[in-house]
């Protein structure tokens, strides 16, 4: 007997065990909330956090450093960081169509149930086969591909590029569509603080009490920067609680807007800020009504860049080992998370900095086993310091290597003079230094400067209305930090206008930083990373310069370095110092770092926000759409629009009986079609007729009060542009309507045109296309059904109202206008009424006779009257080629007038518009086939024009279609070969005029 | 990008749609080729100030020449179409 399928997932199961303590996990501090401990799983395991955790300082109070494995070696890889720089622990979060593969651990926040994946491993994160490619190393260097697999080039497609992108890769896309929403946000301010540190908390409370609308944006979901971090005293509390005064106060203030968890990711022109909310990543699912993240896109004044600094690792071999961290990371872990990340540590560090580390690892109970300075001079405190730990002080050391297998064992230091010794180890702290973060100053093409002293860029020309605050301006000590925000805040604030003090900077830290330049140990066995995320190492910035990349924006693209998607911001300053020492140059005559947006990677659909799906641009629906729907009507989009293309009754199991029945309906009795979506616009004005005149290649100022003309308008270029009609409703005052496509383009036209070219005309023009429900009533008893609509009165006679003229009438005693327009071909008139009569007007018409008919319809009744539209006015057709040469008055001025006469638009070989009838009157012609002379070999040279519109003629019975044909007028009743080599037609037609009914147009004028 | 409309003020350019290059005066009818060629089909690219006609579409649909320059963005000024060419 079977057992009930397990409806629980691995997850599932995994969740339902009891987790182990965290052995990790100091016992006492940090601002972690140690009331709410939370499961979470990785690879499957069962393991527990606390509130407060990011799923690196988690899994870290686990005892975990191995999350992932390297992108082209699959080596094993640890967490670095902890914060938004991170480039090795990417991991996979949650699943389905859920699923984020790339996210960085030190980001993403813990939540009960979370389900967190290690990435390109197989089979298991311990065990993975792709690992060997760390033993091939030595021809996995820089360009190998291109090196490699050059041969033969066909391989290139179906093998070797598949292989490598399985091998080679991160994590796996999501399988179904994201089931949650995003949206976009417009806020305006004063004042835009980016980050929220110690600079960013001083410039947003200077700017906030002056009265400013200031908006704070911090990365991190709480405020306070690296004060949450360090074990350091502000205005004599600590310093997340003096973070929490500040807090407290900015709170308050009305005019002041925080934003948490947001990460300002590009600075556009003219102070606009480009930032992500992640409103709900924290969260197991959004609830119902929050989005899942939000993008601001903020208008500030002011801009003050305080988004800090990040610090660099150090290149020595084996450094990528987990286990080996950033110093400030490993702080972090102490003192914000209460984590121990190591139980017998050793620091590597570039000077003072490295030692605030020494002294938070001794007092969490880490045993300090080795301080590597790499200054010869070690100040006296410090030398004590390490004395009172036991902690061996190599003065002017290095460490030239590491070993262990998922984690770091051992370290090799070696000294000034030479000498190296192995020590045991399960964490290395490492520092270089910090760069500060100063990428959003260079959105805007602003080139940064290097700074001797600090060796560190700083922001060179910073985007108008931005100034720099703080560690990313290069000041060091907490209190300069304070110091440069209150003031920068100020200053921003002043800008705007508003009388603003600097607040008293509190009491802080003010020890200036001393250390030695250090980027690189060259002499350290293994590999030594650059770029953790791409697999960069100093011997490939080496291979890349010995082959001649000397730019450093080649060498970037050569090694890949900085190109993945932390975007080398723990990268780049090192490689370029690398580079600058391999070429004997100093680091700013090598080169600059440039950034660009974003900042860090945003979800495509954050920034389409609502902008997807039915949502994607607004659905237009007729005034008689609902009708439509409950009378069987198909929709087509047409443009924004949706319209009946035709209305199946029942039995009708195929379109076409449908279609064939309505117009056989329009051609015998009546129909009446819904042509709403046609653009309107109604121009008023003394000037009136002069603009129209420039506009429509024919005369319109000769139009006469009560009359309609068929109207042309040209490009400048001599092309079609769009025709409609136009019909005087006043000496001053014309009605004009345009094809559905083009309403838009033509009324910005004839601004343009107004605006422009003739500011001299008084006139003026509005849309009125929503403002009118417009019907077609067609076919030989139209009168007879306008006159059943129409308020009784108004004498619809031949005489009284003949084609091409319109005239006021009444409907319900609402106004109303009748047009006597044809685009059937049949006697026809055009009814526009308000459109909430529109409906009232189609049942109506339909009770009094008149069959319902849709686009299909309507498209084979103009191409049996070959009437061109959509297939015909492709931009590519001249009036000349569509017949119409002689529409375009000689007698004026009007736009493409002069460029219609150019020799190549009036070429007498041009294609122009002719009808075509199959030979065999069965098979059918296609819109695109092209013709040929039969016998013709069908190569471009011979081709003579192509199809451009054709349906099946219920009137005739037979195919019929619109092409345009190289002489076409005068080759009637020549045969042409139609070919349609893409699906399979090849036929013969014949040429005939470009009308098949009715072409002396008498059933139009009866 | 923002825009300062004279009309509307201060807005974003997704309000607006660009046409190209202001200034160009259109030829007379019987003008030569030389000069019809040069008014719709060569433009220039300068690097620095540059005078183009933008339409405020989503807004007051004025047209406007709006001076920008092409290296920085900077808007240098904005002036109704219709007054420029009065």
């Amino acid at each position: 007997m079977n057992a009930p399928l397990d409806p629980r997932t691995p997850a599932d199961l995994a969740l339902s065990r009891p987790a182990p303590a965290q052995p990790c996990r100091l016992p006492a501090g940090g601002l972690v909330d140690r009331g709410r401990g939370l499961s979470f799983t990785f690879d499957g395991r069962r393991l527990s956090g606390l509130a407060g955790d990011t799923l690196a300082s988690a899994l870290l109070a686990n005892g975990i450093h191995l999350v992932g494995r390297s992108f082209k070696y699959h080596r094993p890889r640890g967490i670095l960081s902890a914060g938004t720089e991170e480039p090795n622990a990417l991991v996979e979060l949650r699943s389905g169509a859920r699923r984020e593969p790339n996210t960085r651990a030190t980001m993403a926040e813990l939540f009960e149930g979370l389900e967190a994946r290690s990435q390109n491993r197989w089979p298991s994160l311990g065990l993975d086969l792709g690992a060997v490619n760390g033993v091939f190393a030595p021809i996995l260097a820089a360009g190998f591909y291109y090196k490699t697999f050059m041969w033969p080039p066909s391989f290139w497609e179906k093998l070797y590029e598949p292989l490598i992108r399985r091998a080679a890769g991160l994590g796996r896309a999501p399988e179904g569509a994201d089931p949650d929403h995003y949206e976009r946000m417009h806020a305006f301010c004063d004042v835009l603080v980016v980050g929220g540190g110690p600079a960013g908390l001083m410039a947003a409370l200077a700017a906030g009490r002056a009265g400013a609308r200031v908006i704070l944006a911090e990365e991190d979901r709480e405020l306070g920067g690296r004060l949450l971090a360090e074990a350091e005293e502000v205005d004599g509390m600590p310093g997340p609680a003096w973070v929490q005064s500040v807090e407290a106060e900015l709170a308050a203030m009305p005019r002041v807007r925080l934003l948490r968890r947001t990460s300002a990711f590009a600075v556009l022109d003219h102070g606009v800020v480009g930032a992500v909310e992640r409103v709900a990543d924290h969260l197991p699912v959004p609830p119902a009504h929050l989005p899942r993240q939000r993008y601001w896109k903020i208008v500030a004044r002011r801009i003050v860049l305080a988004a800090g600094a990040i610090e660099r690792p150090v290149v020595f071999g084996g450094n990528d080992r987990p286990g080996v961290m950033l110093g400030g990371a490993v702080r972090a872990y102490l003192n914000r998370y209460a984590v121990r990340p190591g139980q017998s540590a050793v620091v590597f560090t570039a000077g003072d900095d490295g030692w605030r580390t020494v002294a938070d690892l001794a007092r969490a109970g880490a045993s300090v086993e080795a301080v590597v300075d790499a200054r010869s001079e070690i100040p006296a405190q410090q030398a004590r310091l390490a004395a009172r730990l036991g902690a061996r002080l190599v003065a002017g050391g290095r460490i030239t290597g590491t070993a262990g297998w998922h984690r770091i064992a051992a370290v090799e230091i070696g000294d000034d003079r030479g000498c190296t010794e192995g020590r045991g180890a399960d964490l290395l702290a490492m520092g270089g230094g910090w760069t500060p973060a100063i990428h959003l100053s260079c959105h805007r093409g602003g080139k940064p400067r290097w700074d001797d002293a600090l060796a560190a860029f700083l922001p060179g020309t910073t985007p108008p209305g931005m100034s720099v605050a703080g560690a990313a301006a290069g000041r060091f000590t907490t209190a300069a930090v304070l110091a440069d925000g209150a003031r920068e805040g100020a200053a921003a604030a002043r800008d705007c206008g508003f009388a603003a003090t600097e607040p008293q900077v509190p009491r802080a830290e003010d020890t200036p930083d001393a250390r030695v330049a250090l980027f690189h140990v060259p002499a350290s066995r293994g590999k030594a990373f650059v770029d953790f995320q791409h697999d960069v190492t100093a011997k490939d910035v080496a291979l890349a310069h010995r082959e001649g990349f000397r730019s450093v924006e080649h060498v970037k693209r050569y090694t890949t370095l900085g190109m993945a998607t932390d975007q080398g911001k723990t990268a780049n300053v090192t490689g370029l110092a690398i580079l600058a020492e391999i070429a004997g140059r100093s680091i700013p005559g090598t080169g600059t770092t440039v950034f660009r947006p974003p900042w860090t990677p945003v979800a495509i659909g954050t920034i389409a926000g609502h902008h997807r799906g039915k949502a994607f641009r607004p659905t237009r629906r007729t005034p008689t759409h609902a009708w439509a729907a409950a009378n069987g009507a198909t929709f087509v989009e047409v443009g924004p629009w949706l319209r009946a293309q035709w209305y199946a009754r029942p039995g009708e199991t195929e379109w076409q009986q449908s279609v064939a029945r309505e117009v056989a309906a329009v051609r015998n009795a009546a129909g009446i079609c819904d042509v709403s979506t046609l653009g309107k616009i109604e121009v008023t004005g003394p000037g009136a007729a002069a603009l129209l005149d420039l506009v429509y290649a024919n005369t319109i100022s000769t139009l006469a009060v009560g009359r309609v003309r068929y109207g042309v308008m040209l490009r400048e270029d001599g092309f079609v542009m769009d025709d409609g009609t136009v019909a005087r409703i006043a000496e001053d005052r014309f009605f004009v309507t345009t094809t559905t496509a083009n309403a838009g383009k033509v009324l910005q036209h004839m601004e343009f045109c107004h605006q422009v070219l003739r500011p001299d005309l008084d006139v003026s023009m509005i849309s009125v296309t929503d403002a009118w429900a417009q019907v077609s009533i067609a076919g030989p008893r139209a009168r007879e059904v306008v006159a059943g609509l129409v308020d009784p009165g108004p004498d619809l006679s031949n005489a009284a109202l003949p084609h091409m003229a319109w005239r006021a009438v009444g409907v319900d005693g609402v106004p109303a206008r009748l047009y006597r327009l044809s685009f059937s071909g049949e006697l026809a008139y055009e009814l526009g009424v308000p459109p909430d009569l529109g409906e009232a007007v189609m049942r109506r018409a339909v009770e009094l006779g008149a069959t319902p008919y849709g686009t299909e319809a309507l498209a084979v009744l103009r191409i049996e009257k070959g009437h061109p539209a959509g297939g015909e006015l492709n931009g590519q057709t001249t009036a000349r080629d569509l017949g119409l040469g002689r529409m375009v008055s000689t007698k004026k001025d009007c736009i493409g007038r002069r460029l219609a006469e150019r020799p190549a638009l009036t070429d007498p070989a041009r294609p122009v518009l002719v009808g075509l009838k199959p030979v065999d009157a069965r098979t059918p012609l296609r819109a695109g086939a092209h013709l040929f002379m039969p016998g013709a070999e069908p190569v471009t040279a011979n081709d003579q024009g192509y199809v451009t519109s054709a349906c099946v003629s219920p009137t005739l019975g037979h195919p019929i279609a619109l092409g345009l044909l190289s002489r076409g007028a005068e080759r009637v009743g020549e045969r042409v070969r139609v070919l349609d080599p893409v699906r399979g037609g090849d036929t013969e037609a014949e040429v005939c005029a470009p009308c098949f009914v009715d072409p002396e147009g008498v059933r139009t004028r009866g | 990008m923002r825009i300062p409309c004279p009309f509307c003020g201060d807005r974003g350019n997704e309000e607006f749609t660009v046409l190209g290059a202001a200034g160009l005066a259109r030829p007379a009818p019987e003008a030569d080729d030389a000069a019809w060629h040069d008014y719709v089909h060569l433009r220039d690219n300068p690097a620095g100030a540059h005078r183009e006609l933008w339409h405020h579409v989503f807004g007051c649909r004025a047209w406007l020449v709006v001076e920008r320059d092409t290296r920085t963005h900077a808007v240098l000024s904005v002036t109704p179409a219709k007054e420029r060419a009065a």
